[in-house]
């Protein structure tokens, strides 16, 4: 399947029915997309094609011949909604951020609480009971996050 | 000591690699070599083995069944009673029996094992259970006299359901053999020394044999407590059989199916209350669902039950409860541990005996709420670390609740609120019995904190990182923590009970403060340089005024509490009976909030959690099992179903919590549910069981 | 988790003639569009088809325009085009109600009307709307074309008129006079399954439909003729009650199903202010 991928033209060989998420995570070594439950349900393995926010557990290989598809990877680390993630407090635990973080950035600019509800009532949170990610959406898009860039992770391993 | 990083709302530690995609979470790691692993569970819910057919070709298959147990065949907890796999009896649906590894995924979930059951009659009903886990007793005073002295009397039965923790990451974890005596398994947990141990009953190894790594966890809530026992005992059988690293990973239904749950609960309450609204007398009878082996039940009941009584001042106090078998599977910690049930009921009831004596809500609470002084149910003075009034007051007067209770009677919509409290720290002589360490460690630029605690969310890393930079006088960015692995790290006990940051934290701040002593006027590089490496070990003491005894399960229960009170507006749907929270405001007081930020996080997804338990999450059991084993059909709230969570942060500085905080991780929970039911009382519906879903206010409705 | 697709096979042909073709000369072959509820299966382990054929190619079966007087919707048009669309909008404002009530931003984006219909669940959202506004089924095979009216497609709980070689290729809708109402009542705010889900067309003879109270969508036909004749409150109710048949199941009770299909059917006629007789028994 010939299909752009976080913008670069990306020929990948899979079954056709794969779905997308495990072509993603397992054929191109993208795990940053996360399985949550595997009904649509849960948002957490949300990507873009085309622009649009979509769940790639639900979506056959095949499907994306000739579509763009821009997963969390895609972003660069620099996305002014990573940085508010990380500093208003959107992202706990993590594993429904990327799938969240991908939504968000299909929401807009500037959207007001309703449209963020309605435009996120797709991804479920867990841990911070939404508050938290509508303050970093709206800090992302008042250009106020400001992450220093970062190169140490903070952790150890021995 | 300059205090720069504590208080302020400094950048998680891995937020980066959490925004990123970076954060590598367990089914994001793979091993050369790797085989896939698949549990064979029960299909009924109670019986013996007959037998076992294997109905497929075995070639690059491994088969683990009980007998391929080198050590003990248990989960090592508390009790013994809950085999690691299934031995002749079945006591739950989805008990594990057998387990398959292969290389190839779909030629393992095309592998059929039948089994043939003799099957015995279940029980479901703890009511009717035969068999106690555990049975508490709680008692202050003399109850006949407390009931005696009242002027009225007032009864009621409340009934909580299961609860799902539903993190959105299912369990996982990834057994790596090295040769037959040594294991290493890295895992979505909480608590990597309860893996440890038991790792080590079921495979009669020693310390050094086993090594757990707590990889990225997305979300634990307490389903991660002691769950991740089970599964990676599992994956180990397997590895080691196969001499091949195992994967073992849940897909969201069989998560749902087969592991831990909040227990259900009926609870009933007979309180005594003069005509002034003083109360005389507390009686409460609390039967727990501990589903088909003890796991944590003992515990939970007990939370539970010292927390029952609500945060109220009353001289007679009787609490009995007993945590029953059913074949169902088993229940286990999720947040709040037994005091969002008993809460759930005392909140409610309270509201009902205000009903009864014609007293204003807030009055009642006001007239019984705990001062610093008072003695608790089981005997526990409290100091000037008590909030209860205060949040009380705020709460009141921030939602305008007394105003809004006249002006939303007979408007279909309600305003409710509860009052409530929760222990920080393990129980009693818990703590004592943990014995936690914490380590810090001398690095180039600061200090390395090891842990077992761990980063599932809520901050941990974050927070001890703040705890120690400041007591070192380091910058934040100087402090690294470690990962969470038994072979590096020492036993901090599990990450439960809100106690990683009072208990934790302290040992943090002692290590850092032995550790700055050591230092001297050196740099750390120039201490290494001169001295070498450098690691301090701070373990838990206990606090000389407290005092617990177990067997009359009198005294201080646990150091210290932290209080809260919520307030919800709720809007009951006339056509569909369907309940929506339309305001919500919970006042909490902790202590100190560490890291502002982060505290909050914890109060808004606890509220929301709390309020998917009062109207949302239904577990329907069917048989014995969860009949909606999907998240199309156990519903959680979405951003649509959450209203905006307003919360006030009162800071009572605890003075021996590190920089003066208590826990927060569980407390949030325990408000939600009776602030929204009694909501719903206010809008003309009286409903004492939650879930309150919309069928059930429509009964209720119908029984007016 | 990875679901099991080895052994399974995907047709993917290029054109519509050529789907058509296959379908005549394949054995037994699922089409797969926006494959949000066919996936879940997948995933589940649930789904016994091996051979299936992508038509998500198949732009023909795309878009949204005026034919003849009446509104044409390819099969493979997504709720969000449905939202998105002018025509919709000012033609059939209750479908884009639907539209916007199923699943959340992810699920619309994907989602198809000719997945719902085909999918034939009796809680399928649009399927009250289409029964409601008399749209016929546009069905294509090799062999031709043809019109089936909505109300005649499902013959029994998951059972359509459909041949194996045919396939949904629009739905033709005319212009539908009065107030059009719509109401899903779910198992929450969103991303919810119906619990029942009403549409209505208000005017001097009310149509109704609901869905999950039955094993197909059901047009409300004895609800419709007591609207007509100007019935009183209750009588209606009791119309409401004979037109339906709904179970207990995981996410509700028969008895939540009848109550809130009554109120729902009250509410759309005050609502609409569709006449009803004021005069009591």
């Amino acid at each position: 399947m010939r299909f752009t991928l976080n913008g670069k033209r990306a020929s990948v060989r899979a079954h056709p029915m794969a779905r997308l998420l495990d072509v993603l995570r397992e054929t191109c070594h993208l795990t940053g997309t996360k399985e949550g439950c595997g009904e649509g349900e849960c948002g957490a393995c949300t990507v873009l094609i085309d622009g649009l926010p979509v769940n790639s557990c639900l979506v056959p290989f095949a499907q994306v011949d000739g579509a763009r598809v821009t997963t969390i990877e895609g972003l660069g680390g620099k996305h002014p909604l990573q940085h508010a993630f990380v500093e208003f407090g959107g992202a706990q635990c993590g594993i429904c951020t990327p799938g969240m973080i991908m939504a968000a950035v299909a929401l807009g600019p500037k959207p007001s609480t309703p449209e963020m509800q309605t435009g996120l009532a797709g991804n479920l949170c867990r841990c911070t009971g939404y508050s938290a990610i509508y303050r970093s959406i709206r800090a992302a898009n008042r250009g106020t996050a400001s992450l220093k860039a970062r190169t140490t992770t903070g952790r150890k391993k021995r | 000591m300059p205090r720069r990083a504590v208080g302020t709302n400094v950048l998680r530690k891995e937020g980066v690699e959490k925004v990123t995609g970076r954060a590598r979470y367990l089914d994001d790691l793979s091993f050369p070599n790797l085989l896939y692993g698949r549990t064979i569970r029960s299909t009924v819910p109670a019986g013996d083995i007959a037998a076992i057919r294997y109905d497929f070709d075995r070639t690059g298959f491994t088969v683990v069944d009980y007998h391929d147990v080198p050590g003990q065949n248990f989960v090592a907890l508390i009790e013994e009673d809950q085999p690691c796999l299934v031995e002749k009896t079945v006591r739950h649906a989805a008990e594990p029996v057998v387990l398959l590894a292969h290389e190839d995924r779909e030629t393992l979930a095309q592998a059929v094992v039948h089994i043939d059951y003799r099957a015995t009659a279940p029980n479901y009903d703890p009511e009717r259970s035969t068999r106690s886990f555990k049975n508490i007793s709680i008692d202050k005073g003399d109850i006949e006299r407390g009931l005696a002295e009242a002027d009225l009397v007032v009864e009621g039965e409340y009934r909580v359901g299961h609860q799902e923790q539903l993190y959105i990451e299912p369990n996982g974890v990834i057994a790596v053999p090295e040769g037959s005596r040594r294991i290493t398994v890295y895992g979505s947990m909480q608590c990597p020394y309860y893996v440890h141990r038991a790792l080590k009953v079921l495979l009669g190894f020693s310390d050094d044999q086993v090594r757990v790594v707590q990889t990225e966890t997305g979300g634990g809530f307490g389903g991660k407590e002691e769950y991740p026992s089970m599964i990676a005992g599992h994956a180990a059988l397997l590895a080691l059989k196969s001499g091949r690293p195992v994967k073992l990973v849940y897909d969201r239904v069989e998560d749902l199916l087969a592991t831990t749950k909040r227990h259900p609960a009926v609870i009933r309450h007979r309180t005594g209350v003069k005509r002034d609204g003083r109360l005389t007398a507390i009686d409460i009878d609390a039967v727990f669902d501990g589903g088909a082996y003890a796991t944590l039940s003992a515990v939970v009941l007990s939370r539970g039950m010292i927390h029952a009584s609500g945060p109220y001042r009353c001289d007679h106090v009787r609490i009995r409860g007993r945590a029953m078998m059913t074949n169902t599977p088993p229940n286990g910690a999720f947040r709040g541990f037994g005091a969002p049930q008993s809460q759930f009921a005392a909140e409610v009831h309270m509201d009902r005996v205000a009903e009864r004596l014609a007293i204003d809500a807030v009055r009642l609470r006001e007239i019984n709420a705990f001062k610093p002084g008072d003695t608790t149910a089981t005997g526990q003075k409290l100091g000037e670390d008590c909030s209860a009034l205060a949040v009380l007051r705020e709460a009141v007067k921030r939602t305008r609740f007394k105003q809004k209770r006249r002006a939303l009677k007979g408007t279909g919509r309600g305003i409710g609120l509860s009052l409530f409290f929760h222990g920080s720290g393990f129980t009693g002589s818990g703590e004592l019995k943990l014995g936690s360490k914490a380590s810090l460690a001398l690095t180039e630029r600061g200090a390395n904190i090891l842990v077992a605690s761990t980063e599932i969310g809520q901050g941990t890393r974050t927070m001890l990182a703040q705890i120690a930079a400041d007591t070192l006088g380091m910058p934040y960015d100087a402090i690294d923590v470690n990962d969470a692995d038994t072979k590096v790290v020492p036993d901090s006990g599990p990450t439960v009970a809100s106690r990683t940051c009072m208990i934790v934290g302290r040992l943090v701040q002692h290590a850092a403060r032995d550790l700055k002593a050591r230092l001297g006027p050196l740099t750390p590089k120039q201490y290494l340089r001169k001295h070498g490496p450098l690691t301090v070990t701070a373990q838990y003491e206990k606090p000389g005024e407290i005092s617990w005894d177990d067997a009359t399960y009198r005294g201080d229960a646990y150091e210290s509490y932290g209080w809260g009170c919520d307030v919800v507006e709720v809007q009951v749907d006339p056509v569909t009976w369907q309940v929506t929270p339309t305001a919500f405001t919970t006042v909490h007081e902790i202590g100190r909030a560490i890291h502002p930020g982060l505290a909050r996080g914890q109060i808004e997804g606890g509220s929301a959690q709390g309020l998917g338990y009062a109207i949302l999450e239904d577990v329907v059991m069917r048989d014995g099992r969860m009949a909606n084993c999907q998240l199309t059909n156990y519903i959680i709230p979405t951003t649509l179903d959450t209203p905006a969570i307003d919360v006030v942060l009162i800071e009572n500085p605890y003075p021996r919590g590190p920089f003066g905080a208590k826990g927060v991780g569980e407390m949030p929970i325990d408000g939600p549910a009776p602030a929204v039911v009694n909501a719903i009382r206010h809008a003309g519906v009286d409903v004492r069981d939650i879930p309150a879903t919309p069928e059930k206010i429509m009964a209720a409705c119908a029984s007016r | 988790m990875p679901p099991v697709i080895r052994h399974r096979q995907l047709l993917d042909p290029r054109s519509l003639g050529d789907a058509l073709a296959m379908l005549r000369d394949e054995e037994s072959v699922m089409p797969l569009a926006g494959c949000t509820d066919v996936y879940v299966s997948l995933n589940f382990g649930t789904l016994k088809p091996t051979r299936f054929m992508n038509l998500w190619r198949l732009n023909e079966l795309r878009g949204i325009d005026r034919h003849d007087g009446r509104l044409r919707i390819g099969a493979l048009t997504t709720y969000t085009e449905l939202i998105r669309s002018p025509l919709v909008n000012r033609a059939l404002p209750m479908l884009v109600m639907a539209a916007r009530e199923i699943g959340g931003r992810q699920i619309q984006h994907r989602g198809t009307i000719g997945g719902n219909v085909a999918n034939a669940s009796p809680a399928g959202d649009t399927l009250p709307v289409l029964a409601v506004a008399d749209a016929a089924v546009e069905l294509r095979s090799a062999s031709g074309t043809r019109e089936v009216p909505f109300r005649s497609f499902y013959t029994g709980y998951r059972q359509t008129v459909a041949r194996p070689d045919e396939v949904i290729a629009a739905f033709y809708i005319a212009p539908v006079a009065g107030t059009q109402w719509f109401r899903k009542v779910g198992t929450r705010a969103a991303q919810a399954i119906s619990k029942v889900v009403v549409a209505g067309v208000a005017g001097p003879a009310p149509r109704l439909a609901a869905g999950s109270v039955a094993p197909t969508v059901v047009r409300l036909s004895g609800t419709e003729a007591a609207l007509a004749r100007r019935a009183t409150a209750s009588d209606v109710e009791r119309a409401v009650l004979d037109d339906i048949a709904p179970i207990d199941d995981v996410r509700s009770t028969a008895e939540y199903r009848r109550r809130v299909a009554a109120n729902l059917v009250a509410q759309f006629v005050h609502e609409t202010r569709v006449r009803v007789s004021s005069r009591r028994r």
